[in-house]
């Protein structure tokens, strides 16, 4: 589903990944785990299609396809979600609105039509319901005043809301105390199929009791150092990233 | 002639058509003497650096209208709030228009000022609070005072909350070159009463069936126009101007409002359109416990120029006020905020917020902001901030994560960055429509429940 070849990008004339390499598969969750400063929201930032991000050398295919001179929000439209580690507060449009347009917006894009509004509060009704969000939250202006926790909640019922075939999640677990991390980490594995695939950004490995990955590499200094599978998770835990 | 010259003397002429015995006229003939000894407002006064004022003044304006032109209900059904009750005050060329009007004398007075000015019946409160809050070193509103004759009368006695609201709607029916128009509103809420005020301004494109001139030499119409307000003590005022007009006309609007203790009034402008707009909004806090809101949204293009000048005279201690302008100017648009906060040496322990800020998309649009904040008192809190910049890159990429397209998220964008002010507007139905002009006029059409 996700092939990166010898990626090497660079902000700013800022070489920070050199060279990383990394195969998904549907049906796989991977966990990547680093050190700050190794290069792990580059990454994810670059999945994702940001532009201030330049990449040097190297490809990300995505189904086959190379990625790199699309845009955004041509990515998500393919199936591309990325929860963001501080996302953005937008006073001014409420949760549901905002999530009514993404959808709509990814719908047109692939030549659908638009979904009823009928269909739609029925899906936010239960996603929300998943993620343990009540009503009052979703007539709240998006990321405004929330917590730490709400933000992340908030992300992953977009998640739920418009089931990426790739998500990327960016340090989902910071911010959040272990309740919300329950909450967070049963949504995701309830939204986790066969067809789908997750990319899980990590610093600590306390997400990964909740969500169990089946591979985990570890990123320093812009490349994937070492992989294994969830015992490489604990070992880090334990040593620290300096005994790679 | 200069315009000033025609002024002053289309004076004598205006005032045969007035009874030159009453008070009223006192106060006219006074207004048009300041008025010819101080003249029009100069590019190099402080007060008016920013609006090029001069490009509207117009030599062939005239205060005479030649004939009066009627309008068909479905000229004028847009320009209503609909869905929704309401007292009604329709102006068509500075006239009164009754046929879509609707006015009362039962409970409250909604009428129309000719009715009162100069009616025995009315002379208490005439004397009591006609003229009283004017700038008298202020060119249009003494211009207005000189030709003071129509415009919307509301009276709220004691205790009584209004159950409609009022609309006060203003329309160049397009028919008459050349208009200098001149409303005139007095707006008084008795203790403890309450009410809610929309006054709206729009103009037909020149009707060339009716227009008597060719359209080629046809004049924009100029509204100055004044309105004064007195909100007593316990009593509470929502106040919204909508200026949604045609590219081509102009509005100077100079509004006094005079606060007593524990009152509480709000004044929302929402300047969508107009080629040159002017608003003088000032707010007087004459008691203890006050609070003042004062808040807008301007979003133009093409060449137009908004100009919003406020001002809170904090006299009394323990107040507050609250300002949020928003601005969004495209193509070559221009816009001034001055924000002018006096805090005297007794007003302490007061609260005065106030906040500008404005997205520029045009890459040949300009904005003045002038925070101007005059503090006597030393126990005050008192802050500001004004921001002018371009769609937040940060903002843009999360939503373009989402699937939104570069377009519909930076429309998304603005759209959210106006729609900020709208919280505080308690009326569904004036919301709604707020909201969908705001989406017309960004051209956002993604569904939004609005």
């Amino acid at each position: 589903m996700l092939k990166i070849e010898n990626l090497h990008v660079s902000i700013e004339g800022k070489k920070i990944l050199k060279g990383l390499s990394l195969d998904v598969k549907p049906g796989e969750i991977h966990a990547i785990m680093g050190p700050n400063g190794s290069g792990k929201s580059t990454l994810s930032s670059v999945i994702a299609g940001n532009e201030d991000y330049e990449v040097v050398k190297g490809n990300i295919f995505y189904n086959g396809e190379n990625i790199e001179d699309l845009s955004a929000d041509e990515r998500a439209n393919r199936g591309i979600f990325m929860s963001f580690q501080y996302p953005v507060a937008i006073p001014g449009i409420t949760v549901t609105n905002f999530i009514k347009t993404a959808i709509n917006s990814n719908l047109k894009a692939r030549g659908e039509k638009e979904m009823p509004a009928g269909e739609m509060l029925k899906k936010i009704r239960e996603k929300s319901k998943l993620l343990e969000i009540d009503s009052k939250f979703l007539s709240r202006s998006l990321n405004e005043g929330f917590s730490g926790g709400e933000k992340k909640r908030n992300e992953i019922f977009q998640m739920a809301m418009l089931e990426p075939n790739l998500a990327i999640l960016d340090e989902t677990d910071s911010g959040l105390d272990i309740d919300a991390l329950k909450v967070v980490a049963n949504g995701v594995n309830k939204l986790k199929n066969d067809d789908n695939a997750i990319v899980i950004i990590t610093h600590y490995q306390r997400l990964l009791d909740y969500i169990k990955p089946d591979f985990v590499h570890v990123l320093q200094e812009g490349t994937i150092s070492k992989s294994g599978d969830k015992s490489l998770a604990l070992e880090l835990e334990e040593k620290g990233y300096d005994w790679i | 002639m200069s315009l000033k010259e025609k002024l002053v003397s289309s004076f004598l002429a205006f005032e045969l058509d007035t009874d030159t015995n009453s008070k009223v006229h006192e106060i006219r003939s006074k207004s048009i003497k300041d008025f010819e000894k101080i003249g029009f407002p100069h590019s190099k006064d402080e007060y008016w650096k920013y609006t090029p004022i001069k490009k509207v003044l117009n030599e062939e304006l005239t205060i005479f209208k030649k004939k009066r032109h009627l309008l068909e209900f479905d000229k004028v059904k847009d320009f209503f709030l609909g869905g929704i009750e309401s007292y009604k005050l329709v102006f068509i060329d500075g006239m009164y228009d009754p046929l879509w009007s609707s006015t009362t004398h039962e409970g409250a007075d909604i009428c129309i000022l000719s009715s009162v000015l100069e009616n025995k019946k009315y002379s208490n409160v005439i004397s009591k609070y006609y003229n009283k809050l004017i700038n008298e070193k202020e060119s249009f509103s003494l211009l207005n005072s000189s030709f003071t004759k129509e415009g919307a009368f509301i009276h709220v006695p004691k205790n009584v909350e209004l159950e409609k609201p009022v609309e006060i709607v203003h329309i160049n029916s397009g028919g008459e070159s050349s208009l200098m128009l001149q409303p005139r509103s007095l707006v008084i809420l008795e203790k403890n009463s309450k009410a809610q005020i929309i006054e709206s301004h729009y103009s037909l494109s020149v009707n060339e069936k009716i227009h008597s001139d060719k359209p080629s030499t046809y004049v924009d119409p100029l509204t100055n126009t004044v309105t004064e307000i007195h909100v007593n003590e316990n009593a509470k005022l929502d106040y919204y101007k909508i200026q949604n007009d045609l590219e081509t006309t102009s509005i100077i609007d100079s509004t006094y409002i005079d606060q007593k203790s524990n009152s509480e009034a709000s004044c929302h402008t929402f300047s969508f359109g107009g080629n040159l707009v002017r608003n003088n909004l000032n707010f007087f806090q004459n008691g203890k416990n006050i609070n003042s809101i004062l808040k807008g949204i301007t979003i133009i293009g093409s060449d137009q120029h908004i100009d919003h000048h406020t001002l809170v005279h904090h006299s009394n201690p323990n107040c507050e006020s609250h300002q949020d302008y928003k601005g969004i100017y495209n193509d070559k648009s221009t816009g001034v905020f001055n924000g002018r906060v006096l805090v005297e040496k007794v007003a302490q322990k007061i609260n005065a917020f106030q906040q500008n800020n404005n997205l520029i998309i045009g890459d040949n649009a300009t904005v003045n902001s002038k925070p101007q904040l005059e503090i006597f008192a030393d126990d005050v809190k008192c802050s500001h901030g004004c921001t002018i910049g371009q769609i937040d890159e940060n903002a843009l990429f999360y939503l373009k994560t989402r699937g939104i397209n570069d377009n519909d998220a930076k429309g998304l964008l603005t759209y959210a960055f106006a729609n900020n002010v709208l919280e505080n507007v308690g009326m569904q139905v004036l919301k709604t429509k707020i909201k969908e002009i705001i989406a017309r006029k960004i051209g956002i059409n993604i569904g939004l429940e609005l």
